[in-house]
């Protein structure tokens, strides 16, 4: 029992992990631009086909596809924000939300059309696949490799973010636009990097979550919650917020399905209205 | 956040064109009752399509049910098809269950759908647009959830069958050629259409309005603000409610997709391609959406979606306001010196 409960808490925690990871470039632009992006799961969309078609028709090693994951859905991403998102900065809620409710539905029409509409096949390395032993206990090789790479990407960005000059610069745009205009930073440009960052990083947890949420083109909506909660119960600007939603709502879905399966998703969508309900402005509130 | 004098409802009725200030005039213009006959044209001209005339309605009256919760109290629903299907649940069960009366089907309907709106009301006058959002999906999610895992009630992924329809008013048949389903499905739509343009024209439609254009600016003249908006949403859930219940019983079937997202965003979609806060747009929009949904969908369904998405994307670039936004301007154009109003 003891033993399942903390199998159940590292599975959770490897998921939860996934989630931050491809969420936290949508909690920075939402809290950036007060961009409603429900497209963002598109992105993810995006790594993971790269990483499956590299893997299948190239024969690219697992780990030489992840920073072209990144790379791709960076670029997709800098593109759409340069040609579309940009004029919807200003548009109401709703517009955007329509606006990326469109591109989603491109995005799975395209895929279906590219790919196919069944799951995605990806193939480990044999030294990823199968369980290590640590402390006594059976832990997942892929798991804990996910969680390495996460606690990996979350250093490097709180780094970023909190020490170089760009990072001030996100962290100037983000509290506020105007001043940081009136301080001769190119807050457009700003935009487009931290959008295509954001992208990227949707895309690297695309590629790496091919074995863990699977992957086919309806990737967009049916993870689409999961990305928006993130960031709702977590609270839009920040890194720290994200961060701890996506690992309680990780070990509650996860311990949902495996203690109750009856009850399915159900833990999740009453753990994301109660949350919603206690922090209606996210569990990290960030201060304007 | 945007500025509070800036339009927060896309598509709101272009106000600045009109430049004195009028009350809303709720009496019948002559382009509206052409509007009304045109179902009755179509009983004539196509008496092989009534089956999805009669859906074309069912669904206007539902988009109609979203375009006063969006449209009018500026409320961004994700899940409006959780009322939708807890109509059709409604209606569906009490059918197979040996009440096939359709009319006090439909009230029951309103009645569990708008009870069920007016509680979530609360949780969603809360927040502002994401949390609203979030929660008008997650609650939408739930209820999918709950009827898929409820297989012994609701039939789950198989969907609700067995449900015997009774005659309408103890007479008329619901045939296979769906001439009963026409007129009843147009006679419940018109009689809440009436309603709802009621509705929006008077103060309380006045306020809402008001709400949606400036939410800051309404306390001060002493409007309830959220009060407002949860009568507003209530009564959008109890309509989709019963245009969940009309669905239900003319098809006599009930699936687990009419509780689903895409229900609820394609809804979102009618609404803006007819244009919102304008009651006829949701008609317009819901005709014109399965009008080539059945076109092209015929020819192939894959690619349905894309095109849909392609239209929403350029929609909001280029083209706020919709079908009847777009007509508007184009009359405005062309006789600058009257105003044109259609609702």
């Amino acid at each position: 029992m003891i033993g399942n409960l903390v199998g159940v808490l590292f599975d959770g925690i490897a998921y939860g992990s996934l989630l931050f990871l491809i969420s936290v470039g949508l909690s920075v632009t939402m809290g950036m631009m007060n961009f409603i992006n429900l497209a963002h799961g598109a992105f993810a969309m995006v790594g993971g086909y790269v990483c499956v078609t590299l893997l299948s028709k190239l024969g690219l090693p697992f780990l030489a596809t992840l920073p072209l994951a990144f790379i791709v859905a960076a670029l997709a991403g800098l593109v759409l924000e340069r040609l579309l998102y940009r004029r919807l900065y200003r548009a109401p809620h709703l517009d955007q939300v329509l606006f990326s409710i469109g591109l989603t539905f491109m995005a799975v029409a395209g895929a279906t059309w590219l790919f196919g509409p069944t799951q995605q096949p990806v193939n480990l390395p044999d030294w990823l696949r199968g369980q290590v032993h640590v402390l006594g206990l059976d832990l997942g090789a892929y798991r804990l490799f996910l969680i390495g790479v996460v606690v990996l990407v979350t250093a490097a960005l709180v780094l970023l973010i909190e020490r170089t000059r760009f990072g001030a610069r996100i962290r100037a745009a983000v509290d506020n636009q105007t001043a940081a205009e009136g301080l001769g930073i190119n807050v457009s440009r700003v935009f487009s990097l931290t959008f295509a960052l954001g992208s990227g990083l949707a895309g690297l947890g695309g590629g790496l979550g091919i074995d863990v949420l699977g992957l086919d083109p309806s990737f967009p909506v049916k993870y689409m919650v999961y990305f928006l909660l993130v960031v709702a119960v977590g609270g839009a600007g920040s890194i720290k917020g994200p961060l701890i939603a996506a690992l309680i709502l990780g070990v509650f879905d996860v311990a949902g399905k495996y203690y109750v399966p009856e009850v399915g998703a159900f833990v999740i969508y009453t753990l994301m209205v109660v949350l919603l309900i206690l922090f209606p402005f996210g569990l990290v509130r960030r201060k304007a | 956040m945007t500025p509070p004098l800036e339009s927060t409802g896309r598509g709101a009725p272009d106000t600045s064109v009109a430049t004195v200030p009028h009350l809303p005039n709720d009496r019948w213009k002559p382009l509206e009752i052409v509007f009304w006959l045109l179902p009755v044209v179509a009983w004539f001209l196509f008496p092989d399509h009534l089956v999805l005339v009669s859906q074309i309605m069912i669904v206007g009256l539902f988009a109609l049910s979203l375009d006063l919760v969006l449209g009018y109290a500026g409320i961004v629903s994700l899940g409006h098809a959780a009322f939708f299907g807890l109509g059709a649940y409604t209606a569906g069960l009490l059918s197979a269950h040996g009440w096939g009366e359709p009319v006090s089907g439909l009230f029951a309907a309103a009645l569990v759908a708008g009870v069920f709106g007016f509680v979530v009301s609360f949780l969603v006058v809360r927040g502002q647009d994401l949390a609203r959002l979030m929660v008008t999906l997650g609650i939408g999610l739930m209820l999918f959830e709950a009827a898929n895992k409820a297989a012994f009630i609701t039939g789950g992924v198989d969907g609700l069958s067995g449900m015997a329809t009774a005659p309408l008013f103890g007479t008329f048949e619901f045939d296979l050629y769906g001439k009963t389903a026409f007129w009843y499905s147009l006679g419940v739509l018109f009689l809440l259409f009436v309603f709802l343009r009621g509705v929006v024209n008077s103060p309380f439609g006045l306020s809402l309005r008001g709400i949606r254009e400036g939410g800051k600016r309404m306390p001060a003249i002493g409007t309830n603000v959220d009060r407002r908006l949860r009568a507003a949403y209530t009564v959008g859930a109890a309509i989709a409610g019963v245009a969940g219940a009309l669905l239900a019983q003319t098809t006599q079937f009930v699936g687990l997709d009419s509780l689903g997202f895409p229900r609820s965003a394609e809804l979102l979609i009618m609404l803006v391609l007819g244009g919102t806060g304008r009651l006829y747009g949701a008609l317009v929009g819901a005709a014109v959406f399965m009008v080539a949904q059945d076109y092209i969908s015929g020819l192939d369904p894959a690619y349905w979606q894309f095109y849909i998405g392609l239209l929403l994307v350029l929609i909001v670039l280029f083209a706020r306001g919709g079908i009847l936004g777009g007509l508007e301007k184009l009359v405005q154009r062309l006789k600058p010196s009257t105003r044109k109003e259609v609702a």
